[in-house]
Protein backbone atom coordinates (compact mmCIF):
# COMPACT_ATOMS: atom_id res chain seq x y z
CA UNK A 1 0.00 0.00 0.00
CA UNK A 2 0.94 3.72 -0.33
CA UNK A 3 3.17 4.39 1.97
CA UNK A 4 4.27 0.76 2.74
CA UNK A 5 6.06 1.15 6.33
CA UNK A 6 5.21 -2.31 6.65
CA UNK A 7 7.22 -4.08 4.53
CA UNK A 8 10.91 -4.26 4.56
CA UNK A 9 11.46 -5.44 8.12
CA UNK A 10 15.30 -6.02 7.26
CA UNK A 11 15.88 -2.87 6.08
CA UNK A 12 14.18 -1.32 8.82
CA UNK A 13 16.37 -3.64 11.27
CA UNK A 14 19.38 -2.98 10.12
CA UNK A 15 18.96 0.76 10.26
CA UNK A 16 17.70 0.48 13.76
CA UNK A 17 20.32 -1.34 14.45
CA UNK A 18 22.86 0.65 13.02
CA UNK A 19 21.53 3.66 14.63
CA UNK A 20 21.50 2.02 18.33
CA UNK A 21 25.41 1.81 18.05
CA UNK A 22 25.67 4.91 16.05
CA UNK A 23 23.86 7.36 18.46
CA UNK A 24 24.97 5.77 21.74
CA UNK A 25 23.65 7.78 24.55
CA UNK A 26 23.32 11.16 22.23
CA UNK A 27 19.70 10.90 22.00
CA UNK A 28 19.39 12.25 25.71
CA UNK A 29 20.69 15.74 24.39
CA UNK A 30 19.06 15.80 21.11
CA UNK A 31 16.52 19.63 20.50
CA UNK A 32 12.79 18.13 21.51
CA UNK A 33 10.70 18.13 18.81
CA UNK A 34 8.54 21.42 20.47
CA UNK A 35 11.95 23.04 21.08
CA UNK A 36 12.82 23.23 17.41
CA UNK A 37 12.68 27.06 15.85
CA UNK A 38 12.61 27.02 12.58
CA UNK A 39 13.15 30.52 11.07
CA UNK A 40 12.78 31.89 7.25
CA UNK A 41 12.78 28.49 5.99
CA UNK A 42 16.18 27.71 7.98
CA UNK A 43 17.05 25.47 10.99
CA UNK A 44 21.27 25.88 11.08
CA UNK A 45 21.47 24.21 14.45
CA UNK A 46 22.01 20.30 14.44
CA UNK A 47 19.23 18.22 16.43
CA UNK A 48 21.89 16.05 18.59
CA UNK A 49 25.50 18.14 18.10
CA UNK A 50 26.72 14.93 16.36
CA UNK A 51 27.87 14.60 12.80
CA UNK A 52 24.85 12.75 10.48
CA UNK A 53 26.15 9.62 8.89
CA UNK A 54 25.35 9.06 4.73
CA UNK A 55 24.96 6.03 5.15
CA UNK A 56 22.81 5.19 7.68
CA UNK A 57 21.22 8.13 5.99
CA UNK A 58 20.33 6.18 2.77
CA UNK A 59 18.72 3.19 4.40
CA UNK A 60 16.63 5.53 6.25
CA UNK A 61 15.85 7.30 2.87
CA UNK A 62 14.72 4.22 1.09
CA UNK A 63 12.81 2.35 4.20
CA UNK A 64 9.60 1.90 3.57
CA UNK A 65 9.39 2.00 7.63
CA UNK A 66 11.41 5.02 8.43
CA UNK A 67 11.80 8.17 6.16
CA UNK A 68 10.08 6.11 3.31
CA UNK A 69 11.23 9.33 0.96
CA UNK A 70 11.28 7.22 -2.61
CA UNK A 71 7.40 7.11 -1.17
CA UNK A 72 7.21 10.69 -3.23
CA UNK A 73 11.06 11.04 -4.84
CA UNK A 74 12.74 9.82 -6.91
CA UNK A 75 16.75 10.52 -7.09
CA UNK A 76 19.53 8.56 -9.63
CA UNK A 77 21.20 7.27 -6.35
CA UNK A 78 18.48 4.61 -5.40
CA UNK A 79 17.54 3.66 -8.78
CA UNK A 80 18.55 0.12 -8.13
CA UNK A 81 15.75 0.47 -5.33
CA UNK A 82 12.11 -0.90 -6.61
CA UNK A 83 9.09 1.78 -6.57
CA UNK A 84 10.20 5.38 -6.47
CA UNK A 85 6.86 8.00 -6.24
CA UNK A 86 6.34 11.41 -8.39
CA UNK A 87 4.25 13.24 -5.65
CA UNK A 88 7.37 15.14 -4.91
CA UNK A 89 10.04 17.01 -7.07
CA UNK A 90 13.27 14.43 -7.85
CA UNK A 91 16.02 15.35 -5.29
CA UNK A 92 19.00 14.93 -8.01
CA UNK A 93 20.91 17.92 -7.14
CA UNK A 94 19.13 19.03 -4.31
CA UNK A 95 22.36 19.74 -2.39
CA UNK A 96 23.16 22.67 -5.16
CA UNK A 97 19.66 24.23 -4.37
CA UNK A 98 19.72 24.51 -0.71
CA UNK A 99 21.71 25.34 2.09
CA UNK A 100 22.12 22.72 5.06
CA UNK A 101 20.20 24.75 6.87
CA UNK A 102 17.05 24.81 4.94
CA UNK A 103 17.29 20.76 3.93
CA UNK A 104 17.18 20.22 7.48
CA UNK A 105 14.10 22.65 8.27
CA UNK A 106 12.54 20.82 4.94
CA UNK A 107 12.90 17.32 6.67
CA UNK A 108 12.08 18.41 10.26
CA UNK A 109 9.09 20.15 9.52
CA UNK A 110 8.24 21.00 5.48
CA UNK A 111 4.80 23.13 6.14
CA UNK A 112 6.96 26.04 7.86
CA UNK A 113 9.46 25.61 4.49
CA UNK A 114 6.84 25.37 1.95
CA UNK A 115 3.60 26.19 3.07
CA UNK A 116 1.03 24.33 4.82
CA UNK A 117 -0.11 23.09 1.98
CA UNK A 118 2.51 20.85 1.21
CA UNK A 119 2.25 17.07 1.16
CA UNK A 120 5.42 16.22 2.39
CA UNK A 121 5.14 15.14 6.29
CA UNK A 122 7.45 16.99 8.86
CA UNK A 123 9.62 14.37 10.40
CA UNK A 124 10.63 15.55 13.25
CA UNK A 125 7.69 17.55 14.79
CA UNK A 126 4.71 15.99 16.66
CA UNK A 127 2.50 18.77 17.74
CA UNK A 128 -0.69 20.30 15.66
CA UNK A 129 -1.16 17.02 14.26
CA UNK A 130 -5.19 15.93 14.19
CA UNK A 131 -6.27 12.07 15.17
CA UNK A 132 -2.87 10.10 15.41
CA UNK A 133 -3.39 6.45 15.58
CA UNK A 134 -2.33 5.84 18.94
CA UNK A 135 1.27 3.50 18.45
CA UNK A 136 2.29 7.09 16.65
CA UNK A 137 1.25 9.44 19.34
CA UNK A 138 3.34 11.86 20.62
CA UNK A 139 6.31 10.37 18.52
CA UNK A 140 8.28 11.71 15.78
CA UNK A 141 8.80 9.86 12.39
CA UNK A 142 12.13 9.92 12.72
CA UNK A 143 14.38 10.63 15.60
CA UNK A 144 16.81 13.74 15.97
CA UNK A 145 19.89 11.38 14.96
CA UNK A 146 17.86 9.77 11.98
CA UNK A 147 16.76 13.56 10.85
CA UNK A 148 20.63 14.26 11.15
CA UNK A 149 21.33 11.05 8.95
CA UNK A 150 19.28 11.65 6.16
CA UNK A 151 19.98 15.62 6.09
CA UNK A 152 24.12 13.79 5.73
CA UNK A 153 22.65 11.70 2.88
CA UNK A 154 21.09 14.28 0.86
CA UNK A 155 24.04 16.92 1.18
CA UNK A 156 25.55 14.24 -0.77
CA UNK A 157 23.16 14.70 -3.59
CA UNK A 158 24.86 17.31 -5.50
CA UNK A 159 24.59 18.12 -9.29
CA UNK B 1 0.95 -10.42 -6.46
CA UNK B 2 4.82 -11.09 -5.94
CA UNK B 3 5.03 -12.15 -9.47
CA UNK B 4 3.15 -9.04 -10.76
CA UNK B 5 5.91 -7.15 -8.17
CA UNK B 6 8.91 -8.86 -9.98
CA UNK B 7 7.74 -8.14 -13.07
CA UNK B 8 6.81 -4.49 -12.87
CA UNK B 9 10.35 -4.09 -10.65
CA UNK B 10 12.07 -6.10 -14.21
CA UNK B 11 10.27 -3.54 -15.77
CA UNK B 12 11.51 -0.46 -13.97
CA UNK B 13 15.47 -1.47 -13.96
CA UNK B 14 15.06 -1.99 -17.26
CA UNK B 15 13.95 1.50 -18.17
CA UNK B 16 16.82 2.59 -15.85
CA UNK B 17 18.98 0.67 -17.70
CA UNK B 18 17.73 2.04 -21.15
CA UNK B 19 18.09 5.79 -19.53
CA UNK B 20 14.87 6.63 -19.40
CA UNK B 21 13.20 8.57 -16.15
CA UNK B 22 10.58 6.42 -14.31
CA UNK B 23 8.08 8.86 -14.25
CA UNK B 24 7.19 8.05 -17.63
CA UNK B 25 6.56 4.26 -17.11
CA UNK B 26 2.85 5.17 -15.49
CA UNK B 27 1.11 8.58 -14.89
CA UNK B 28 -1.76 9.19 -16.59
CA UNK B 29 -4.91 6.83 -16.42
CA UNK B 30 -5.06 4.91 -19.12
CA UNK B 31 -7.66 4.53 -21.81
CA UNK B 32 -8.87 1.09 -21.64
CA UNK B 33 -12.48 0.89 -22.47
CA UNK B 34 -14.39 -1.46 -19.95
CA UNK B 35 -17.15 -3.98 -21.75
CA UNK B 36 -18.83 -6.27 -19.42
CA UNK B 37 -21.18 -8.78 -21.24
CA UNK B 38 -21.30 -6.98 -24.49
CA UNK B 39 -22.76 -3.93 -21.96
CA UNK B 40 -20.63 -0.52 -21.74
CA UNK B 41 -19.64 0.37 -18.39
CA UNK B 42 -18.63 4.51 -17.92
CA UNK B 43 -15.15 4.38 -16.57
CA UNK B 44 -14.58 8.00 -17.75
CA UNK B 45 -16.76 11.15 -17.76
CA UNK B 46 -16.60 14.63 -17.51
CA UNK B 47 -17.17 16.28 -14.30
CA UNK B 48 -19.82 18.02 -13.42
CA UNK B 49 -20.00 21.24 -12.40
CA UNK B 50 -18.54 22.44 -8.98
CA UNK B 51 -16.56 19.09 -8.99
CA UNK B 52 -12.70 19.79 -8.59
CA UNK B 53 -11.84 17.55 -11.59
CA UNK B 54 -12.05 18.10 -15.25
CA UNK B 55 -12.75 14.84 -15.66
CA UNK B 56 -14.04 11.65 -13.72
CA UNK B 57 -12.06 8.42 -13.88
CA UNK B 58 -13.24 5.16 -12.13
CA UNK B 59 -10.27 3.73 -10.18
CA UNK B 60 -10.43 0.96 -13.11
CA UNK B 61 -8.31 3.23 -15.32
CA UNK B 62 -5.49 2.73 -13.08
CA UNK B 63 -5.04 -0.83 -12.94
CA UNK B 64 -2.90 -2.80 -15.01
CA UNK B 65 -4.49 -4.57 -18.41
CA UNK B 66 -4.46 -7.84 -16.10
CA UNK B 67 -6.24 -6.69 -13.46
CA UNK B 68 -8.81 -4.41 -15.63
CA UNK B 69 -9.24 -8.23 -17.47
CA UNK B 70 -10.49 -9.69 -14.45
CA UNK B 71 -13.36 -7.30 -14.26
CA UNK B 72 -14.51 -7.35 -17.43
CA UNK B 73 -15.40 -11.55 -17.33
CA UNK B 74 -17.81 -12.72 -14.82
CA UNK B 75 -16.41 -16.16 -14.77
CA UNK B 76 -13.29 -14.44 -14.15
CA UNK B 77 -14.07 -11.93 -11.77
CA UNK B 78 -13.13 -12.97 -8.31
CA UNK B 79 -15.60 -11.28 -6.55
CA UNK B 80 -18.47 -13.37 -7.84
CA UNK B 81 -18.65 -16.48 -5.41
CA UNK B 82 -19.83 -13.53 -2.76
CA UNK B 83 -22.26 -12.53 -5.41
CA UNK B 84 -23.32 -16.20 -5.39
CA UNK B 85 -24.26 -15.93 -1.79
CA UNK B 86 -25.81 -13.11 -1.94
CA UNK B 87 -28.46 -14.37 -4.68
CA UNK B 88 -29.06 -17.24 -2.20
CA UNK B 89 -29.51 -15.32 0.86
CA UNK B 90 -31.84 -13.39 -1.07
CA UNK B 91 -33.60 -16.30 -1.18
CA UNK B 92 -33.33 -17.37 2.56
CA UNK B 93 -35.57 -17.12 5.42
CA UNK B 94 -34.55 -15.96 8.50
CA UNK B 95 -35.52 -14.44 12.03
CA UNK B 96 -38.72 -14.67 13.62
CA UNK B 97 -41.54 -12.88 11.38
CA UNK B 98 -40.43 -15.93 8.77
CA UNK B 99 -39.29 -13.82 6.23
CA UNK B 100 -36.58 -13.55 3.39
CA UNK B 101 -35.63 -10.57 1.60
CA UNK B 102 -37.65 -11.51 -1.75
CA UNK B 103 -40.74 -12.34 0.41
CA UNK B 104 -40.88 -8.15 0.64
CA UNK B 105 -38.72 -7.08 -2.65
CA UNK B 106 -39.69 -9.77 -4.84
CA UNK B 107 -37.52 -9.98 -8.04
CA UNK B 108 -34.36 -8.02 -7.07
CA UNK B 109 -33.45 -7.64 -10.68
CA UNK B 110 -36.62 -5.29 -10.65
CA UNK B 111 -37.04 -4.20 -7.41
CA UNK B 112 -33.08 -3.13 -6.43
CA UNK B 113 -32.15 -1.70 -9.93
CA UNK B 114 -30.96 1.85 -9.44
CA UNK B 115 -30.77 1.37 -5.72
CA UNK B 116 -26.80 1.13 -5.65
CA UNK B 117 -26.51 4.14 -7.46
CA UNK B 118 -28.00 6.35 -5.13
CA UNK B 119 -26.52 5.25 -1.90
CA UNK B 120 -25.59 6.23 0.45
CA UNK B 121 -29.12 7.70 0.79
CA UNK B 122 -31.87 9.17 3.69
CA UNK B 123 -33.52 6.04 5.71
CA UNK B 124 -36.45 7.82 6.81
CA UNK B 125 -37.34 5.45 10.05
CA UNK B 126 -33.56 5.99 11.10
CA UNK B 127 -33.53 9.32 10.42
CA UNK B 128 -30.27 9.64 8.87
CA UNK B 129 -28.05 8.91 5.75
CA UNK B 130 -27.21 5.32 5.59
CA UNK B 131 -25.16 3.03 3.89
CA UNK B 132 -26.46 0.17 1.82
CA UNK B 133 -24.94 -1.98 4.53
CA UNK B 134 -27.57 -0.10 7.37
CA UNK B 135 -30.70 -0.19 4.96
CA UNK B 136 -29.87 -3.88 4.83
CA UNK B 137 -29.59 -4.56 8.53
CA UNK B 138 -32.67 -2.19 9.31
CA UNK B 139 -34.96 -4.67 7.18
CA UNK B 140 -33.49 -7.71 9.11
CA UNK B 141 -33.47 -6.91 12.84
CA UNK B 142 -36.85 -4.62 12.19
CA UNK B 143 -38.70 -6.57 9.44
CA UNK B 144 -37.56 -9.85 9.27
CA UNK B 145 -36.61 -10.19 13.02
CA UNK B 146 -33.66 -11.62 12.23
CA UNK B 147 -29.74 -10.75 13.66
CA UNK B 148 -27.66 -7.68 11.82
CA UNK B 149 -25.11 -8.94 9.98
CA UNK B 150 -21.53 -7.83 11.16
CA UNK B 151 -20.23 -5.20 8.61
CA UNK B 152 -17.34 -6.99 6.75
CA UNK B 153 -19.01 -10.23 7.29
CA UNK B 154 -19.63 -13.08 3.95
CA UNK B 155 -23.16 -12.19 4.37
CA UNK B 156 -23.32 -8.27 4.32
CA UNK B 157 -20.64 -8.34 1.70
CA UNK B 158 -22.60 -10.66 -0.68
CA UNK B 159 -25.48 -8.59 -0.30
CA UNK B 160 -24.11 -5.80 -0.58
CA UNK B 161 -22.47 -7.08 -4.05
CA UNK B 162 -25.51 -8.91 -5.10
CA UNK B 163 -27.80 -5.75 -4.59
CA UNK B 164 -24.67 -3.68 -6.73
CA UNK B 165 -24.80 -5.57 -9.32
CA UNK B 166 -28.50 -4.90 -10.00
CA UNK B 167 -27.14 -1.67 -10.52
CA UNK B 168 -24.05 -2.42 -12.86
CA UNK B 169 -23.56 0.16 -15.83
CA UNK B 170 -25.97 2.60 -14.31
CA UNK B 171 -24.55 6.91 -13.65
CA UNK B 172 -23.84 6.77 -9.47
CA UNK B 173 -26.11 9.97 -8.45
CA UNK B 174 -26.26 10.36 -4.90
CA UNK B 175 -28.37 13.19 -3.26
CA UNK B 176 -26.86 15.58 -1.34
CA UNK B 177 -29.47 18.33 -1.33
CA UNK B 178 -32.64 18.29 1.47
CA UNK B 179 -31.98 16.54 4.25
CA UNK B 180 -28.68 14.75 3.05
CA UNK B 181 -27.10 18.40 3.12
CA UNK B 182 -25.94 18.03 6.79
CA UNK B 183 -24.27 14.74 5.90
CA UNK B 184 -22.44 15.97 2.81
CA UNK B 185 -21.41 18.91 3.98
CA UNK B 186 -19.47 17.08 6.93
CA UNK B 187 -17.96 14.27 4.70
CA UNK B 188 -16.72 17.47 2.54
CA UNK B 189 -15.12 18.34 5.79
CA UNK B 190 -13.21 15.23 6.48
CA UNK B 191 -11.94 14.77 2.93
CA UNK B 192 -10.14 17.77 3.26
CA UNK B 193 -8.76 17.80 6.91
CA UNK B 194 -5.36 16.55 6.96
CA UNK B 195 -4.78 13.42 10.01
CA UNK B 196 -1.97 11.25 11.08
CA UNK B 197 1.54 11.57 11.92
CA UNK B 198 1.86 12.12 7.88
CA UNK B 199 -0.25 15.10 8.24
CA UNK B 200 -2.34 14.40 5.21
CA UNK B 201 -5.85 14.40 3.85
CA UNK B 202 -7.98 12.41 1.08
CA UNK B 203 -7.40 15.71 -1.64
CA UNK B 204 -3.31 15.55 -1.23
CA UNK B 205 -3.43 11.61 -2.66
CA UNK B 206 -6.62 11.51 -4.72
CA UNK B 207 -7.38 14.90 -5.78
CA UNK B 208 -3.96 17.18 -5.99
CA UNK B 209 -2.07 13.57 -7.35
CA UNK B 210 -4.12 11.21 -8.92
CA UNK B 211 -2.29 9.29 -11.80
CA UNK B 212 1.27 9.06 -10.13
CA UNK B 213 2.98 6.55 -8.55
CA UNK B 214 3.47 6.87 -4.39
CA UNK B 215 6.28 4.20 -4.42
CA UNK B 216 4.26 1.17 -5.53
CA UNK B 217 1.15 2.28 -6.13
CA UNK B 218 -0.49 4.40 -9.19
CA UNK B 219 -2.79 7.13 -7.31
CA UNK B 220 -6.32 7.41 -8.68
CA UNK B 221 -9.35 9.72 -7.85
CA UNK B 222 -10.24 7.43 -4.75
CA UNK B 223 -13.57 7.04 -6.71
CA UNK B 224 -15.84 4.22 -4.93
CA UNK B 225 -18.09 3.38 -7.70
CA UNK B 226 -16.91 -0.21 -8.11
CA UNK B 227 -17.51 -1.38 -3.96
CA UNK B 228 -17.65 -3.96 -2.42
CA UNK B 229 -14.90 -4.32 -4.42
CA UNK B 230 -12.35 -7.64 -4.59
CA UNK B 231 -9.11 -6.80 -3.33
CA UNK B 232 -6.09 -8.93 -4.35
CA UNK B 233 -4.27 -7.13 -1.33
CA UNK B 234 -7.19 -8.66 0.74
CA UNK B 235 -7.24 -11.52 -0.85
CA UNK B 236 -11.05 -11.03 -0.30
CA UNK B 237 -14.18 -8.65 -1.35
CA UNK B 238 -14.24 -5.84 1.39
CA UNK B 239 -16.13 -2.95 1.82
CA UNK B 240 -15.74 1.05 1.11
CA UNK B 241 -15.29 1.52 4.98
CA UNK B 242 -12.69 -1.27 4.89
CA UNK B 243 -10.91 1.07 2.36
CA UNK B 244 -11.35 4.45 3.77
CA UNK B 245 -9.70 2.58 7.46
CA UNK B 246 -6.64 1.15 5.08
CA UNK B 247 -6.32 4.31 3.84
CA UNK B 248 -6.68 6.15 7.46
CA UNK B 249 -4.23 3.53 8.50
CA UNK B 250 -1.66 4.62 5.92
CA UNK B 251 -1.44 7.72 6.91
CA UNK B 252 -0.78 7.10 10.27
CA UNK B 253 -4.58 8.06 11.79
CA UNK B 254 -6.73 6.51 14.37
CA UNK B 255 -9.64 5.26 11.80
CA UNK B 256 -13.03 6.05 12.53
CA UNK B 257 -15.15 2.60 12.76
CA UNK B 258 -17.23 1.12 9.78
CA UNK B 259 -20.65 2.01 9.88
CA UNK B 260 -19.69 5.46 11.65
CA UNK B 261 -21.41 8.15 10.82
CA UNK B 262 -18.65 10.00 10.13
CA UNK B 263 -17.46 6.81 6.93
CA UNK B 264 -21.22 7.30 5.99
CA UNK B 265 -20.65 10.85 5.84
CA UNK B 266 -17.59 10.53 4.06
CA UNK B 267 -18.53 7.93 2.17
CA UNK B 268 -21.87 9.96 0.48
CA UNK B 269 -19.42 12.63 -0.31
CA UNK B 270 -17.05 10.65 -2.31
CA UNK B 271 -19.84 9.20 -3.87
CA UNK B 272 -21.12 12.42 -4.86
CA UNK B 273 -17.64 13.12 -6.54
CA UNK B 274 -17.98 10.42 -8.68
CA UNK B 275 -21.63 11.84 -10.07
CA UNK B 276 -22.19 10.15 -13.59
CA UNK B 277 -19.61 7.36 -13.28
CA UNK B 278 -21.11 4.12 -13.58
CA UNK B 279 -21.66 1.76 -10.52
CA UNK B 280 -18.95 -1.62 -11.14
CA UNK B 281 -19.93 -3.20 -8.12
CA UNK B 282 -18.07 -6.11 -7.88
CA UNK B 283 -15.14 -4.22 -9.22
CA UNK B 284 -11.74 -5.98 -9.06
CA UNK B 285 -8.68 -3.99 -7.60
CA UNK B 286 -4.94 -4.76 -6.73
C1 LIG C 1 4.17 12.17 0.88
C2 LIG C 1 5.11 12.78 0.03
C3 LIG C 1 6.53 13.08 0.45
C4 LIG C 1 7.40 12.35 1.25
C5 LIG C 1 7.14 11.02 1.93
C6 LIG C 1 8.63 13.09 1.28
N1 LIG C 1 8.52 14.22 0.53
FE1 LIG C 1 10.00 15.63 0.18
N2 LIG C 1 8.68 16.74 -0.94
C7 LIG C 1 7.37 16.38 -1.24
C8 LIG C 1 6.78 17.42 -2.05
C9 LIG C 1 5.35 17.41 -2.59
C10 LIG C 1 7.77 18.41 -2.22
C11 LIG C 1 7.64 19.73 -2.99
C12 LIG C 1 7.41 20.84 -2.02
C13 LIG C 1 6.18 21.63 -2.32
O1 LIG C 1 6.24 22.46 -3.25
O2 LIG C 1 5.16 21.40 -1.67
C14 LIG C 1 8.95 17.94 -1.52
C15 LIG C 1 10.17 18.63 -1.49
C16 LIG C 1 11.35 18.13 -0.94
C17 LIG C 1 12.64 18.77 -1.03
C18 LIG C 1 12.96 20.04 -1.83
C19 LIG C 1 13.27 19.57 -3.23
C20 LIG C 1 13.44 20.68 -4.26
O3 LIG C 1 14.24 20.48 -5.16
O4 LIG C 1 12.74 21.70 -4.16
C21 LIG C 1 13.54 17.98 -0.35
C22 LIG C 1 15.03 18.21 -0.18
C23 LIG C 1 12.80 16.85 0.18
N3 LIG C 1 11.48 16.97 -0.20
C24 LIG C 1 13.36 15.82 0.91
C25 LIG C 1 12.64 14.74 1.42
C26 LIG C 1 13.22 13.73 2.28
C27 LIG C 1 14.67 13.66 2.69
C28 LIG C 1 12.21 12.87 2.61
C29 LIG C 1 12.21 11.69 3.56
C30 LIG C 1 12.85 11.82 4.84
C31 LIG C 1 11.02 13.33 1.93
N4 LIG C 1 11.32 14.46 1.23
C32 LIG C 1 9.77 12.70 1.98
C33 LIG C 1 6.73 15.22 -0.84
C34 LIG C 1 7.25 14.25 0.00
C1 LIG D 1 -0.91 8.72 1.25
C2 LIG D 1 -1.81 8.72 0.14
C3 LIG D 1 -3.29 8.47 0.38
C4 LIG D 1 -4.15 9.13 1.21
C5 LIG D 1 -3.85 10.30 2.13
C6 LIG D 1 -5.46 8.52 1.01
N1 LIG D 1 -5.36 7.51 0.11
FE1 LIG D 1 -6.92 6.45 -0.71
N2 LIG D 1 -5.61 5.32 -1.77
C7 LIG D 1 -4.25 5.52 -1.83
C8 LIG D 1 -3.65 4.54 -2.71
C9 LIG D 1 -2.17 4.42 -3.06
C10 LIG D 1 -4.72 3.72 -3.18
C11 LIG D 1 -4.62 2.53 -4.13
C12 LIG D 1 -4.55 3.01 -5.54
C13 LIG D 1 -5.79 3.76 -5.92
O1 LIG D 1 -6.81 3.13 -6.22
O2 LIG D 1 -5.77 5.00 -5.88
C14 LIG D 1 -5.94 4.26 -2.58
C15 LIG D 1 -7.22 3.78 -2.85
C16 LIG D 1 -8.39 4.38 -2.43
C17 LIG D 1 -9.72 3.96 -2.83
C18 LIG D 1 -10.05 2.79 -3.76
C19 LIG D 1 -10.32 3.25 -5.16
C20 LIG D 1 -10.74 2.13 -6.06
O3 LIG D 1 -11.00 2.40 -7.24
O4 LIG D 1 -10.83 1.00 -5.63
C21 LIG D 1 -10.59 4.79 -2.20
C22 LIG D 1 -12.10 4.74 -2.29
C23 LIG D 1 -9.80 5.73 -1.41
N3 LIG D 1 -8.48 5.46 -1.57
C24 LIG D 1 -10.34 6.75 -0.63
C25 LIG D 1 -9.58 7.55 0.24
C26 LIG D 1 -10.16 8.46 1.22
C27 LIG D 1 -11.63 8.72 1.39
C28 LIG D 1 -9.11 9.01 1.91
C29 LIG D 1 -9.14 9.90 3.13
C30 LIG D 1 -9.75 9.36 4.31
C31 LIG D 1 -7.90 8.50 1.32
N4 LIG D 1 -8.23 7.61 0.33
C32 LIG D 1 -6.62 8.90 1.68
C33 LIG D 1 -3.52 6.51 -1.19
C34 LIG D 1 -4.06 7.43 -0.29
Amino acid sequence: MALQFKTCGIVAVTALTALAVLTGGASAEAVKPGDVKITDGQLAKSLTGKAGDPVAGKKTFVGRKLGNCLACHVNKDTSKQQFHGEVGPALDGAASRYEPAALRAIIVNSKQVFGEQTLMPGFYREAGLNRVNKKFKGKTILSAQQVEDVLAYVLTLKK
Amino acid sequence: MSKRIKVLGFGLTALAMCGLSYSAVVAEPNNNQLMIDGKKITTNVKAPKGSPFEKLYSGWRFRSAETQKLQSDDFENPGFPLVDLGTELWQKVDGSAGKSCASCHNDASKSMKGVRATMPKMHKEIGKVQSLQQHVNYCRTERMGAKAWKWESNQMLGMAAYVGLQSRGMPVNVKIDGPAKAAHDKGKKLYYTRVGQLDMSCAGCHEENFGKMIRADHLSQGQINGFPTYRFKWQKMGSVHRRFKGCMKNIRAKPYKVGSDEFVALELYVASRGKGLSVESPAVRN
